[in-house]
């Protein structure tokens, strides 16, 4: 053997090397391609449509002067609902389960199983729940009020994991300190824990929030009608941007696929405000203890 | 200064006043913590109480077996496997997308990639998950489809491959994330020790780190699988609206999904034997979802006791 | 034996006072600590006197920190520990039947390890046991002083509303007991207090302690000896017992004042540790 020579001896085995390292890069390739391709066209064929119009008017049979207006102020006080509901109940339940809860009790335990599996079970059903004891039971109706609270359910088990994060993430020492100084548990709680977790909390209902914005399946369930030509409330008929994009995108014709097309571009848009904003805060406020 | 005077009778530790407040707070957040019990409830009884009516109309092994699903028609048959076969043939076909190249992308991250290339491709396969479902569809609907049709893949306008496609795509961050997480987890030990011996990076990939992760793997599979079966918005737009029986996926297909969303969309009746449908298929989803969910949190509860 | 520890002792080493005109502060009898079940620290008996410093020494895992924690309910918080015996202070039972965990931590407050600052501004870390507790009358003037008895005013009062975390590990320590002077208590208690600083900040915790047994009862946990024989009056020194089954339990091995427990303690395995021959 030539032991002077480091030379990799086996060139098959270089060339399989060379085609797993291909594969790889390939599937990353596939979806940062596909995530291209899919920006650019939609870019490309809804700037012709993007403009006041579109923000200021209500849809319309005929494309040239339809708008999405009333799509996205729904859901603009969709959002404004979502927060309202899921921050305080999935704070409150995470406050409950990091801090209160004694982790032996069986009741607890089934309570964590149940909330990673309610992450899991696909949107859709959160809908037929919605349609059959909110719209139907409960004789509630086809309201935005209804919508409101389906994706409030939708998204709360997310809120509940990422608050659970970040009060988990508040070291130890500071509860003890307060303890020590003669503090009650929800003084604890309330004065230290939430106040020094809650750039963790405020990044995950962001982030939480922008993901239930571009929910549609459940809104349809629940009663978003694809044609709502008036400006929603909260106990009125309503739709919303994705449920508009898809109602546009269902119609053959060229004008409302440009016209789906430029209303992608707005809610694609306010998520990446959301998102945005969301790791604004976790860089400007987030402590590494 | 010293505390207040202390002599032995003045010394009192009882609380002056009981602190009712603690104990409201207690049932308050007790009360958010039962929202999600409720919730799980509600989703089981909406669900199954409808369905068992719908099953005293119609007989559970017509339902389970039948290959025709035509609810409206004079006579009606109930048969499911169509809707089940369509949401199948867009899963499998979705499948063979997504866990190769989510597991792909998963050992680039984790074994190849330096870490500023970490630092840009992560969010942006991140990014590539947060994109809404209904601009897949329309992706799907106004670009691949046109695409297979030019190719002569496809015939019509609707096709299960178009949406499986789209949707594997979709679901590459989910296998890659939680995979690349099961991989991180595995001892540097393990992988030194590899090197040491002259193996390659891939065959440490692929002979340590792969076996060593796999429960976490598998887990991101099932996973992606479950998201799959449940996915409404791209095959409601782009893989049709007939059930087929039928497991060429060049073919347009209805799934369990759609059929909810077109049904449940219309103004029926409430009560009508058609609005049942609607439980007893959303009823027989739920079960797919939830087995391979329970499966796969059992899966990363085992990957996290191994390492830590 | 140890002359090193005998130059150490300071030539301020007062007097103690005769035993009879020392008043009981915690009078502990049969105390013992289990942790589900598992016993950590039995039969410990012994009086705590006021205005005195009195350490806890002993090698790692005999109980010391245990014991301390006893004195203001902080085992409390640990799931599966359980009391055994009685702690009587000023002649109340501290485990009696429905003491409140808040009224006996408003009298008798603690220091940590690792100083733990709120992640707050300093002012309101100081001021934060006063306000959980209904004490905001006069809230600056509780601050002033507070930090002023822990020796950190004049270095802290221009910036007050700065950020605790911008003092350094000394300043934070004496932030801490500050933070526990505000609420005015009886007893202090310091779990190690100077062992994750420089000798330089030790030194000034030292002379705090010095200053602050005039007007409090000071109990401190010290793995080191010479900081025991420089500051406590009262030293008690901890053992680890072997059980037939191997499980270690701490014990109160000596009790007495600090220069007899350095000089001439009474017990071979005080007198092994204190030369080092051991621990």
């Amino acid at each position: 053997m030539n032991v002077t020579s480091l030379r990799a001896e086996r060139p098959r085995g270089r060339v399989s090397s060379g085609l797993f390292k291909a594969f790889l890069l390939f599937s990353i390739g596939v979806g940062i391609v596909t995530l291209g391709t899919l920006l650019v066209t939609v870019v490309a064929k809804g700037y012709k449509y993007l403009d006041l119009v579109l923000l200021l008017e209500p849809p319309s049979a005929d494309p040239q002067i339809a708008g999405a207006r009333p799509a996205i102020l729904a859901t603009i006080y969709l959002g404004l609902l979502l927060i309202a509901f899921s921050v305080p109940i999935g704070v409150g339940t995470a406050v409950y389960l990091e801090e209160y809860a004694n982790r032996d009790r069986w009741y607890n335990r089934l309570l964590e199983v149940n909330i990673q599996n309610l992450a899991a079970v696909p949107s859709i059903v959160y809908g037929i729940l919605g349609l059959a004891f909110l719209v139907r039971g409960i004789g509630l109706g086809r309201v935005l009020l209804a919508g409101a609270m389906i994706l409030t359910l939708v998204v709360l088990p997310t809120v509940i994991i990422a608050a659970r994060e970040a009060i988990r993430a508040v070291p130890d020492s500071i509860r003890q300190g307060a303890y020590a100084l003669g503090a009650t548990k929800w003084q604890v709680v309330w004065r230290q824990v939430l106040p020094a977790a809650t750039p963790g909390i405020a990044t995950g209902s962001i982030l939480a929030l922008s993901r239930a914005l571009g929910e549609t399946a459940p809104l349809l369930l629940v009663g978003a009608l694809t044609y709502v030509a008036f400006d929603p409330t909260i106990l009125g008929d309503f739709t919303a941007l994705p449920v508009q994009i898809f109602q546009w995108v269902a119609r053959p014709q060229e004008d409302f696929r440009i016209l789906a097309a430029s209303g992608i571009i707005v809610l694609l848009l306010i998520l990446l405000t959301l998102n945005a904003f969301a790791i604004w805060i976790r860089n400007r406020y987030q402590r590494k203890w | 200064m010293a505390a207040q005077e202390v002599t032995a009778s003045a010394v009192r530790l009882r609380a002056t006043r009981r602190r009712w407040g603690e104990d409201v707070v207690k049932v308050v957040l007790a009360l958010c913590a039962l929202i999600s019990i409720l919730t799980t409830v509600g989703i089981v009884v909406s669900l199954f109480l409808p369905a068992i009516e719908f099953f005293r109309d119609v007989s559970l092994s017509d339902f389970l077996t039948g290959r025709t699903w035509a609810p409206l028609f004079e006579p009606s048959h109930f048969g499911v496997l169509p809707l089940v076969a369509g949401t199948i043939l867009v899963s499998l076909c979705a499948a063979l997308v997504c866990l190769p190249f989510g597991l792909g992308a998963a050992i680039y991250l984790s074994e190849y990639a330096r870490s500023r290339e970490r630092k840009i491709l992560k969010p942006t396969l991140e990014v590539l998950a947060g994109i809404p479902t209904v601009v897949y569809g329309y992706f799907a609907l106004t670009l691949i489809s046109p695409l297979l049709q030019d190719l002569g893949i496809q015939e019509g306008v609707f096709s299960a491959l178009s949406a499986a496609l789209v949707m594997g795509v979709m679901l590459i961050p989910t296998v890659a994330s939680l995979s690349e997480d099961a991989m991180s987890a595995v001892p540097r030990d393990l992988r030194d020790g590899a090197y040491a011996l002259g193996s390659n990076r891939m065959q440490v990939s692929l002979r340590v780190v792969v076996p060593a992760a796999i429960s976490g793997i598998i887990a991101s599979f099932v996973l992606a699988i479950s998201r799959a079966v449940g996915e409404t918005m791209i095959v409601l737009i782009a893989a049709g609206g007939q059930p087929n029986w039928t497991f060429d996926p060049r073919e347009a297909v209805q799934t369990m999904t759609a059929f909810i969303a077109a049904t449940g969309q219309g103004d029926v009746p409430t009560g009508s034997l058609e609005y049942k449908t609607i439980f007893a298929v959303g009823a027989t989803l739920f079960v797919m979802t939830l087995v391979m969910n329970l499966f796969s949190i059992r899966l990363v509860r085992k990957f996290r006791e191994v390492y830590e | 034996m140890s002359d090193t520890i005998r130059g150490v002792l300071p030539a301020q080493q007062r007097e103690l006072p005769d035993p009879s005109l020392r008043e009981v502060v915690f009078d502990v009898d049969d105390l013992g600590v289990s942790y589900n079940g598992k016993p950590a620290l039995k039969d410990v008996n012994l009086e705590i006197y006021r205005n005195f410093v009195t350490a806890f020494i002993g090698p790692s895992g005999c109980g010391k920190s245990t014991f301390i924690r006893c004195f203001n309910h902080m085992n409390a918080l640990i799931p599966g520990a359980k009391i055994h015996g009685t702690i009587h202070y000023h002649g109340a039972d501290l485990y009696g039947h429905e003491v409140d965990p808040v009224e006996v931590r408003k009298r008798i407050g603690m220091v940590f390890q690792k100083p733990n600052p709120f992640p707050k501004s300093i002012y309101d870390n100081a001021a934060f046991g006063p306000r959980v507790l209904g004490m905001t009358d006069d809230l600056d003037g509780r601050v002033e002083r507070a930090l002023e008895q822990a020796a950190l005013w004049d270095e802290v009062k221009d910036r007050l509303k700065a950020s605790a975390l911008s003092l350094s590990g000394g300043q934070q320590q004496r932030l801490c007991i500050a933070r526990c002077l505000a609420v005015e208590p009886d007893v202090i208690l310091m779990d190690e207090p100077a062992s994750a600083l420089d000798p330089i900040a030790t030194t000034r915790i030292e002379d705090l302690m010095h200053e602050l047994k005039n007007d409090y009862t000071i109990i401190v946990v010290t793995h080191n000896m010479q900081q025991a024989a420089r500051v406590a009056d009262m030293t008690a020194f901890f053992s680890v017992e072997r059980g037939e089954e191997g499980q270690r339990t701490g014990i109160l091995v000596e009790y007495d004042a600090t220069p007899k427990i350095f000089t001439q303690p009474s017990d071979q395995r005080t007198e092994d540790y204190v030369t080092g021959r051991f621990g």
